[in-house]
């Protein structure tokens, strides 16, 4: 498969009051085209910081990359000319999906002004090679109108009803899974490569999340989009995805196709993580110890203190990875191979 | 357009309101019809010492003033330099204080903490008391009272302007706004500013009451513009000397202040009400 995104070896520090926290530890991902990539994690383990500088947004005042690749369509992102990301890339071959659908619209203007505001520059149909948009430039009639009936076209298949007049009405006026599908449709709008979603569906109740999973699924497939799909919620992941990487405290453990993840696992922490969902008899079975400090991480594969299987090499460097089978690896020296349940 | 319909259609509904919006329709009108609704409206510069003193009568409504000029006449040239003063001076400000207040909140560094620290001194010491000394330093003449008004009044808006940039910027649209390569420019006037034009409106609102009242209070303390200027400040002044039995000299300018001061209040609060979108979906649900 080709792949679309590769990142490579991904350091963030980012400076806090306790110290520099090292965020994202050589951290490394692939998305190939058309597929649905889910990075799951517990709160903290630094996907959206991953997501974030894959779109080059990291917080300027605090974050900063020590080094590493952000491979997409043949370009390192990292080392590509800001104004070339920000007028080819950011936007418009990647769009993203915010978690919060009730910032992510300005409360004073109506839908339509916000989503042509942006058709304005990331239509596909805008022409690209400007370095900075004047606020005065014109909206061509002719592309405006082509737009819009795009825009229409997109909100139809998000299942907004009666998109024309929806366009007219003020954010406040739509319920959080119609913002949700309005950021949806924004994010397919400029007919990108790949669409990072981060967490778009924590802010919904669990039947809405499960519609709009659904219908992001089908859209993406039907377009041939990639998605880059940020979740703590394994059951979210197990809904949409092809395949799934999983991280701990910024480093990636186990990458793999959806139903290897579930079926065998390999990681002894990707194992311990199934095995924390709350199951219907009632019992929680915790991993036991803590979640690492990020300033002082623990050397070597970061899970080595919570892990059963450590042993002297886990604390020496970071595990290589390992080739399980096609597009399945594991950052382990021990890696388990049962089924899950089965502990050997 | 329709904004504005919408705005005074809601305003009508809260009863507090609307009383401060007929005031201030009223107060307009007075100014701008002075010459017409004035009874005498030679008084303002003509002097009558045979007439001085008089009480309230059919020839003289509001009764006549230490110079035998019409007091009902005077107070309605009057409504013009309050007016006057008070657009002049909130206009100014707010040509100040939002755009400094813009800067800081926008920008991250020594130029927002050096504009901050500038307006927190103009705010460290009492408007009034600052007014004072500037329209001392500077002699009593209208120009001068507009000026010190301004020079005090600004750092407020400032303060409204970058609080509410501050919040904005956390928020997700003003972030992706940004992200997507909006030049600061773009995104302080075209997206920010609309949505923080309610609490500007507001400020300015309250703030023309505010300093109509500042100015009355110079104009008290002679620091307005000179005689014969029929300024409601200096006429209280001068009325205090004919107290108690010249009653009216003082009540007919005190309660114009009072309901002018008292209007753009009103006003003022209701449209803080009427403007918050976030309110909007609440009432628009109620009236259903």
């Amino acid at each position: 498969m080709t792949e679309l995104l590769s990142v490579r070896g991904l350091r963030v520090d980012f400076v806090t009051d306790g110290g520099v926290a090292q965020v994202l530890d050589g951290i490394n991902l692939d998305v190939a085209r058309g597929e649905v990539v889910g990075l799951v994690g517990e709160s903290g383990c630094g996907k959206t910081t991953l997501a974030r500088a894959i779109l080059g947004v990291l917080p300027a005042t605090a974050a900063r990359i020590r080094g590493g690749e952000v491979w997409f369509k043949g370009a390192d992102l990292l080392r590509e000319e800001a104004a070339v990301v920000n007028d080819r890339v950011r936007g418009r071959a990647i769009t993203f999906i915010p978690q919060d659908p009730y910032g992510s619209f300005s409360p004073v203007f109506p839908v339509q002004t916000q989503i042509m505001d942006v058709m304005k520059w990331k239509s596909p149909r805008a022409s690209i090679g400007r370095a900075r948009p004047s606020p005065f430039s014109r909206y061509p009639r002719e592309r405006w109108r082509a737009d819009r009936e795009a825009v229409l076209e997109t909100l139809r298949a998000v299942q907004i009803p009666e998109p024309a007049r929806a366009l007219r009405r003020l954010p406040h006026e739509f319920s959080g899974g119609q913002r949700q599908r309005l950021m949806i449709a924004m994010a397919l709008l400029p007919q990108p490569d790949l669409i990072i979603a981060d967490e778009p569906t924590t802010a919904l109740d669990v039947t809405i999340q499960a519609q709009i999973l659904r219908l992001l699924r089908t859209l993406v497939k039907e377009r041939g989009v990639s998605v880059l799909f940020t979740t703590h919620d394994l059951g979210t992941a197990h809904e949409i995805c092809d395949r799934v990487v999983v991280m701990y405290a910024g480093q990636e453990m186990e990458a793999a196709p959806a139903d290897a993840f579930f079926a065998r696992p390999a990681h002894p922490y990707t194992r311990r993580l199934l095995a924390s969902v709350p199951s219907p008899d009632g019992e929680i079975r915790d991993i036991p110890g803590e979640v690492p400090s990020l300033v002082n991480p623990p050397s070597g594969c970061r899970f080595h203190p919570r892990c059963e299987y450590a042993t002297a090499e886990c604390s020496a460097g970071r595990p290589p990875l390992r080739a399980l089978a096609p597009r399945h690896g594991v950052r382990c020296h021990h890696p388990v191979d049962a089924p899950v349940g089965a502990e050997p | 357009m329709k904004t504005v319909g919408f705005v005074l259609t809601r305003l009508a509904r809260d009863r507090s309101a609307l009383f401060g919006l007929v005031l201030i329709a009223a107060l307009l009108v007075t100014a701008l019809l002075a010459p017409i609704l004035a009874t005498h409206p030679e008084d303002v510069f003509e002097l009558h010492p045979a007439e001085r003193l008089r009480g309230p009568s059919a020839a003289h409504w509001l009764g006549t003033d230490r110079m035998g000029a019409d007091v009902y006449s005077r107070l309605l040239f009057g409504a013009r330099i309050t007016i006057l003063i008070g657009v002049i001076a909130v206009g100014a400000s707010l040509m100040v204080g939002v755009p400094v207040g813009l800067v800081a909140g926008y920008y991250h560094g020594w130029l927002s903490d050096a504009l901050m620290r500038v307006s927190d001194v103009f705010l460290a010491v009492p408007q009034v008391v600052l007014a004072i000394a500037i329209a001392q330093t500077l002699g009593p003449s209208l120009p001068n009272v507009i000026l010190a008004l301004s020079a005090t009044y600004w750092p407020w808006f400032a303060r409204v302007v970058y609080a509410e940039t501050r919040a904005l910027q956390k928020e997700v649209f003003v972030e992706s706004t940004a992200a997507l390569g909006a030049s600061p420019w773009r995104l302080t006037v075209l997206h920010v500013l609309p949505n923080i034009a309610s609490p500007i409106i507001v400020r300015a609102s309250i703030g023309m009451g505010f300093t109509i009242l500042t100015a009355a209070a110079l104009g008290f303390l002679g620091l307005g513009p000179p005689p014969p200027t029929p300024e409601w400040g200096r006429t209280i002044a001068e009325s205090r000397e004919f107290l108690p039995d010249a009653w009216w000299y003082a009540t007919a300018p005190g309660l114009a202040i009072f309901l002018t001061v008292m209007g753009f209040n009103l006003l003022g609060d209701g449209l803080r009400d009427v403007l918050d979108p976030r309110l909007r979906r609440a009432r628009i649900a109620r009236d259903d």
